[in-house]
């Protein structure tokens, strides 16, 4: 009985080992470029893991393709969900005396010290995607999506359609996050401006997930209301609902019953745009590198930057202009 | 006498486990009632391929509830035999539809024919779910882990080896036939996910009603040791059951990624793990293992379900949506406790008692 106990110890952390191992190899993790530099810059990216989201995949993959031998780099990348992880691997590249350190944290607080210590070491931090709780001074700048701007440009798209009446089914991603407030903001503060035209059918979270948005849509449609606009607040969510649509006869994208918007720009959903069958995507733009590409080059020639906070350029496409051109430029 | 004769019919009705759920379910029917009579109306329509399907909320809640029924019945079994729940299915469905996505799209995620027909790919989820369920099974019965801590194994890495999968794509299957298991089959109005329902119900029933397994399930699930001298292999009854939820899972994995012909492995199915070991709850079946009722469990997760759809019907505000739910599922699960139960009967019977008594 102890021996089959004594098995199960072992054989159960041998599992658990593994699946770690398994999960470091797959994320890549630890350093790929290391060794000696010559003049090449040598940067330490840590990132979130690449397998969180669509949005993250293209990420990682625009930061590979950008920070290059061939571009004069030498990039080592670490990938962590975990903010204890991601600080331990910031400590290990500043060890490696690494001359920028990109970060797209995973949690807000917590980066004061590490900051701290990269500063007195001399490495220059630039934060993408994401910002930390620290001070300015701890880092050179920092490359962000305005979720507001987002939820502004789409709302703004809407309200140049000059529908008689806006009847909203409005579905909302994970309560509090910053893209959910963001996408949010806008729309609830159109709707309170001109209640007379706007009006919220339904406001639900579906927690980015197409069939909760399905659901929710369904729910609208069996109760009978009428609605002619459909704001999801990402490309999935959008899918869930016109799924609903389908199921209901009710037609949808340009020139039909109700407009599509979604969020995102997924590959298939610009190519829904095409097809017109939705009819707005927003983009949430996660091709940061050129931007921190920018960046350093400015700091290496001595340059000052004329701002810490970099926005980035987002883009809203209408199905009625989008190119097959801009499915493949800007899909993800 | 006709007293007496009331009082046994009651008490055989409140024995019965499946009161529970049916009680929550009435009630939540006679709330809709009332508030708006209209939820209960359903309508024949055309849907956008032009075939006729009924719509309504109640049809919406016989579509969407089906996969959790499904789980349901595969938590029951998993809860009788181990006296523990399996909290990885949600990730499980992630793997299982990103094996039958694999196979369906090959290499290519965005191809437009299917590289194999729906069955195999099916088939090789299924064969892919029931390996994991084992192993989570093995780690159960054999090493002797708690089946919480056994599962959170692959709770945690499933949704990444479900995404590794993949190469991390998001495939998308065009043929329309694939969408058939997760909306309509063209000429029939009811949902599908539904009709696999019951024919998991009815296969399930079969197999309780003409095998052993609900008597070998329930006796290693009441006394391991015992069943053991009966004669019984109580590792072996308890992989049995990993493993057929492994099947449940692939069968609502196929209707998950049906209903929008492609897959999210982050939110895929997410807590879905809560509300099937929920829905055994509901169902009155003790979470500690032993007796079930499988009726119970699935009437549970239609009435999961329901409340679910009432909520959204209600618009109630979306921050707010888990806080009503969590106070309707206390109410349900302290009424649906074996101890209440028992008291609530008691007082039944005192309250006959003495009523029988003042006539005489």
């Amino acid at each position: 009985m102890k021996m089959k106990k004594l098995v199960a110890v072992v054989i159960s952390t041998i599992v658990c080992a593994a699946m770690l191992t398994g999960c470091a190899t797959n994320g890549g993790g630890g350093s790929s470029g290391g060794g000696k530099s010559g003049d090449l810059i040598k940067v330490g990216i840590i990132n979130n893991d690449p397998n969180e989201s669509g949005y993250r995949t293209a990420n990682d993959k625009d930061l590979k393709a950008t920070f290059t031998k061939e571009n004069g780099f030498d990039a080592s990348f670490a990938y962590s969900l975990k903010n204890d992880e991601q600080i331990t691997h910031a400590q290990k590249f500043i060890q490696d005396e690494v001359d920028y350190l990109l970060l797209s944290a995973a949690d807000t607080a917590g980066w004061d010290g590490v900051l701290k210590e990269a500063q007195n070491a001399g490495v220059k931090v630039i934060l993408f995607d994401r910002t930390v709780d620290a001070d300015e001074s701890l880092y050179e700048a920092s490359i962000v999506s305005d979720m507001d701007k987002e939820g502004q440009t789409a709302v703004d798209w809407l309200k140049s359609q000059n529908l008689d009446k806006y009847e909203v089914i409005h579905i909302q991603g994970v309560m509090g996050s910053a893209a959910q407030k963001g996408r949010s903001g806008a729309l609830d503060a159109a709707a309170q401006e001109d209640s007379s035209k706007w009006n919220i059918v339904a406001q639900q979270t579906a927690e980015w997930n197409a069939e909760k948005a399905q659901q929710i849509v369904q729910s609208v449609i069996d109760s009978g209301k009428s609605f002619n606009v459909i704001y999801a607040e990402n490309d999935d969510m959008a899918k869930g609902a016109v799924a609903a649509l389908d199921k209901a006869n009710i037609s949808h994208g340009v020139g039909k019953d109700v407009i599509v918007m979604g969020f995102d720009c997924n590959k298939w959903a610009l190519e829904e745009l095409l097809k017109q069958n939705w009819n707005y995507d927003g983009q949430c733009n996660p091709f940061q590198s050129e931007y921190i590409k920018d960046v350093i080059q400015k700091l290496e020639n001595g340059e000052k930057l004329t701002q810490k906070t970099i926005i980035m350029n987002e883009k809203g496409f209408d199905a009625t202009t989008i190119t097959q051109a801009d499915v493949d430029n800007y899909g993800i | 006498m006709q007293n007496n004769k009331m009082a046994q019919i009651w008490q055989q009705i409140s024995r019965n486990q499946i009161l529970i759920p049916f009680a929550a379910l009435l009630l939540l029917a006679l709330f809709n009632l009332i508030a708006d009579p209209s939820f209960f109306r359903i309508t024949l329509k055309d849907n956008a391929n032009g075939d006729p399907v009924l719509s309504g909320q109640l049809i919406s809640i016989i579509d969407s509830g089906s996969e959790l029924a499904i789980l349901a019945i595969g938590m029951t079994l998993v809860t009788a035999a181990s006296g523990g729940q399996d909290i990885s299915v949600g990730a499980a469905i992630a793997i299982s539809g990103s094996v039958l996505l694999r196979v369906l799209c090959g290499s290519d995620s965005r191809s437009e024919e299917m590289q194999a027909p729906i069955i195999v790919a099916f088939l090789i989820a299924c064969v892919v779910s029931m390996l994991f369920g084992a192993f989570n099974g093995a780690l159960v019965a054999y090493f002797k882990i708690q089946p919480m801590v056994a599962t959170l194994i692959l709770f945690t890495a499933g949704r990444s080896i479900a995404a590794w999968i993949n190469n991390n794509e998001l495939p998308i299957v065009k043929d329309p036939s694939f969408s058939y298991y997760g909306n309509y089959i063209p000429g029939i109005p009811v949902p599908a996910p539904f009709l696999i329902a019951i024919v998991c119900f009815v296969v399930t029933w079969l197999v309780l009603k003409f095998t052993t397994l609900g008597l070998y399930v329930q006796s290693v699930g009441i006394n391991e040791k015992t069943s053991r001298l009966n004669g019984l292999n109580p590792e072996l009854i308890k992989l049995l059951t990993y493993v057929l939820l492994g099947l449940c899972v692939a069968v609502a994995a196929l209707i998950k990624v049906s209903r929008i012909s492609t897959i999210n492995y982050s939110v895929i199915a997410k807590d879905i793990e809560m509300d099937a070991i929920l829905a055994v709850a509901l169902g009155g079946n003790a979470l500690s293992g032993g007796k079930f009722n499988m009726a119970a469990s699935v009437l549970g997760a239609y009435v999961i379900q329901f409340l679910t759809t009432t909520l959204y019907k209600f618009e109630v505000n979306a921050a707010a949506l888990p806080a009503y739910k969590a106070v309707v599922v206390i109410l349900l699960v302290v009424m649906s406790a074996p101890t209440v139960r028992e008291k609530l009967s008691a007082l039944v019977k005192k309250i006959n008692g003495s009523a029988s008594a003042e006539k005489t």
